[in-house]
């Protein structure tokens, strides 16, 4: 851990613009995250690694209890290293994060790196102010600008966001503002700093239809400002076709499918990803037909299922010759398909089961 | 919020009146005859209780005791007739059957001794409470944190008048660490006032305090688990502002609302502290009046209590909106 601190502060030094390097701003490596708890420990994330480029979308789909919100937050470093067991490497923008003093990464957090929470009206603090809370987000990290300066910021941002007046909503508390403009406040927030890297954890769950697609149009019309890059993290592979250049499935805090989004939403080659596809509610498809769930239901991180964690739920486990589904663990190869496409399957031929049988089914 | 003010303010003086007439008609309809106390058995003469019965008025229905005794408290009245006859000028809340001295006059004296104790106690408690449930909330699970628990269940199991005694005879009469406890004017003597109060502060704050630092704790847990505190972290901001402004603002709310009924309680009078300390207090004189039937001190403390509680439970409120802006009072 000592020397590997010791590295990266060698390359921030020699690396203080992102461009000049070839290195993705965020570069996660062989990620694990354990919780200890009073049952056992929680593997939440296991060998996971994934880069993002500014100006690129990544986009983390999985169930609840996936690891895709443990796994980005660990980027921001916002697990209480009390008692989380982390190892492996997250390096944003050259400089390592695991194993770094939280003071260090204060610094960080908010700044290069910010993060939009699932619901805002919980994640506002509902006792203070919106522009209070955004003057703060300013300040910390600019700690000459004075308060008239913050606050125009804010207003700014507000604006910038599309809150309509912001210069009489500014003094609202949370709950005077509607979800959608909540969700606003939450975005003007974490872009008030200049963040490098945004990461948006199911920003449109706590929304409505039509107001989703608007915070997912403004994420991105902001991206192309700022050239940022984002972490789009989700359940809904609607949103995942719309917004991200490259995706990523996880499963049981392992990656089990990732590539470029079109890869992946059309030529899908792990089972799991059939499911997730099956079970998108589309409001231009035939109301007639019904989603097909994923038969069963996420496993226990306490004790993942052996081998392929998917087996339990998978019905395509007989496809595999032996019992190699229940007993080994799939390494990370290329898809059969697709360039830069990967998969975590021990199925031989996806690809043609996919386009024969799944298909038709899937799309309806 | 003015309008809110005024009606509860309104339900006050109903609360007021309702208790007035529920001490009224126990005192009346129950078994006491302070007649009968005031007579001694010995020399008791049925003359003489005749005498006193018609003296205090008891003879009257109790309709009309009842009207004259609101009567007195906004207008005075005159207790007694013909040459035993006390003028009692407003507001009058009777004449002590044991001692012949205006109620008010009695128990105004008393006052000050009881508001120094709950005041500086509860100073003690709040702050020392808080302070102990923050730092055991951020330290969850970890050995001071264990240690604070289980002290203030150890502490808080202790019945009060063990705690009190003890230390009024441990701490205070044998290792002599702090002056004797008694009550001395502030205005006469800001240091003897101190000195004075100081045992019944400390002993009374810290044994509070054990159970202040469990509420807070509980509350700060719940709060520091909460999205809004995470995303203050997320923000960047240094651990001691997420858990001082974000954090604690939040945790405080719950612990503010048993802080309010806990304060109006103690201006009531501190019975334990008042009793085993022998400060003069509306406490110590509450006890007395029941043990003696005295029903004037009875009925006035009784509403006095109710006037604290009252008044405090309508702060609270206030406070708490102020606290939480989503609390609207109306």
């Amino acid at each position: 851990m000592s020397d590997r601190l010791y590295s990266s502060a060698s390359t921030s030094t020699t690396t203080t613009l992102p461009e000049e390097t070839d290195e993705p701003f965020l570069v996660v490596d062989d990620l694990t995250v354990k919780f200890p708890t009073h049952d056992g420990l929680v593997n939440a994330v296991s060998d996971l690694s994934y880069s993002v480029r500014l100006g690129d979308t990544l986009g983390i789909v999985g169930e609840s209890g996936s690891g895709k919100s443990v796994s980005s937050m660990a980027v921001l470093g916002l697990h209480d290293m009390r008692s989380t067991r982390m190892s492996g490497s997250i390096r944003v923008n050259g400089k390592e994060i695991v194993g770094t003093k939280n003071d260090d990464m204060r610094k960080i957090r908010g700044n290069e790196v910010s993060m939009i929470f699932q619901d805002p009206l919980s994640a506002l603090h509902p006792f203070y102010r919106i522009g209070n809370q955004l003057i703060e987000a300013y300040r910390v990290h600019h700690r000459d600008a004075s308060k008239k300066q913050a606050r125009d910021r804010a207003l700014e941002m507000l604006s910038r966001v599309g809150i309509p007046q912001p210069d009489r909503r500014i003094d609202d508390y949370p709950h005077q503002f509607s979800g959608g403009m909540r969700q606003r406040a939450m975005i003007a927030m974490s872009l008030i700093n200049d963040p490098r890297l945004l990461i948006a954890d199911e920003p449109t769950t706590a929304l409505d239809v039509t107001v989703q697609a608007q915070i997912l149009d403004l994420i991105q019309e902001l991206q192309r400002e700022f050239g940022s890059a984002v972490i789009m993290i989700t359940h809904d592979l609607g949103v995942i076709a719309e917004i991200a250049d490259e995706t990523l499935v996880m499963y049981a805090g392992r990656c089990v499918e990732q590539g470029p989004t079109k890869e992946v939403l059309t030529h899908p080659v792990m089972p799991y990803t059939w499911g997730l596809l099956g079970s998108i509610a589309d409001v231009t498809s035939d109301t007639s037909k019904p989603l097909i769930p994923i038969p069963g239901t996420p496993p226990s991180l306490l004790q993942p299922p052996s081998g392929c964690a998917f087996h339990p739920r998978c019905t395509y486990k007989d496809r595999v010759e032996g019992n190699r589904c229940t007993v080994e663990l799939p390494e990370l190869v290329p898809a059969p398909v697709g360039e830069h496409h990967i998969k975590r399957c021990h199925l031989k031929d996806p690809e043609s089961i996919y386009q024969d049988e799944v298909k038709e089914e899937v799309l309806g | 919020m003015f309008g809110y003010i005024v009606r509860r303010i309104a339900q006050g003086i109903l609360v007021l009146f309702l208790i007035s007439l529920a001490t009224f008609a126990l005192f009346h309809f129950g078994p006491e005859n302070p007649a009968e106390a005031m007579c001694p058995a010995q020399r008791c003469t049925a003359a003489r209780l005749d005498a006193i019965t018609k003296n205090l008025g008891l003879d009257q229905p109790a309709v009309t005791q009842y009207s004259e005794y609101m009567k007195g408290i906004f207008a005075g009245r005159t207790i007694g007739k013909g040459q035993g006859a006390k003028a009692c000028p407003a507001p009058c809340f009777g004449y002590s059957f044991k001692y012949s001295v205006p109620v008010y006059g009695y128990l105004k004296g008393k006052i000050p001794a009881t508001l120094s104790i709950a005041a500086g106690a509860a100073v003690i408690f709040l702050i020392l409470g808080v302070a102990i449930g923050v730092v055991a909330a951020r330290n969850r699970g970890r050995p001071f944190d264990r240690f604070t628990v289980g002290s203030t269940l150890v502490v808080s199991a202790i019945p009060p008048y063990i705690v009190f005694l003890l230390s009024l005879l441990i701490v205070q009469q044998r290792w002599k660490l702090f002056p004797n406890p008694q009550y001395v004017s502030p205005f006469h003597s800001p240091w003897g006032w101190v000195k004075g109060m100081l045992l019944a502060w400390v002993v009374f704050g810290v044994y509070n305090a054990t159970a202040y630092a469990r509420y807070s704790r509980g509350s700060m847990i719940d709060s520091l688990g909460e999205d809004y505190v995470r995303t203050a972290r997320a923000k960047g901001l240094s651990e001691r502002t997420v858990s001082l402004k974000h954090a604690l603002r939040s945790a405080i709310a719950p612990v503010l609302t048993i802080f309010g009924l806990d304060v109006g309680g103690l201006l009531a009078g501190s019975f334990f502290i008042e009793y085993i300390f022998s400060i003069q207090g509306i406490g110590l004189a509450s006890l007395d009046s029941i043990r003696t039937g005295d029903f004037p001190i009875i009925q006035a403390t009784v509403l006095l209590g109710t006037l604290f509680i009252v008044v405090i439970n309508l702060l609270t409120d206030v406070a708490y909106s102020v606290v939480d802006p989503r609390v609207r009072l109306g």
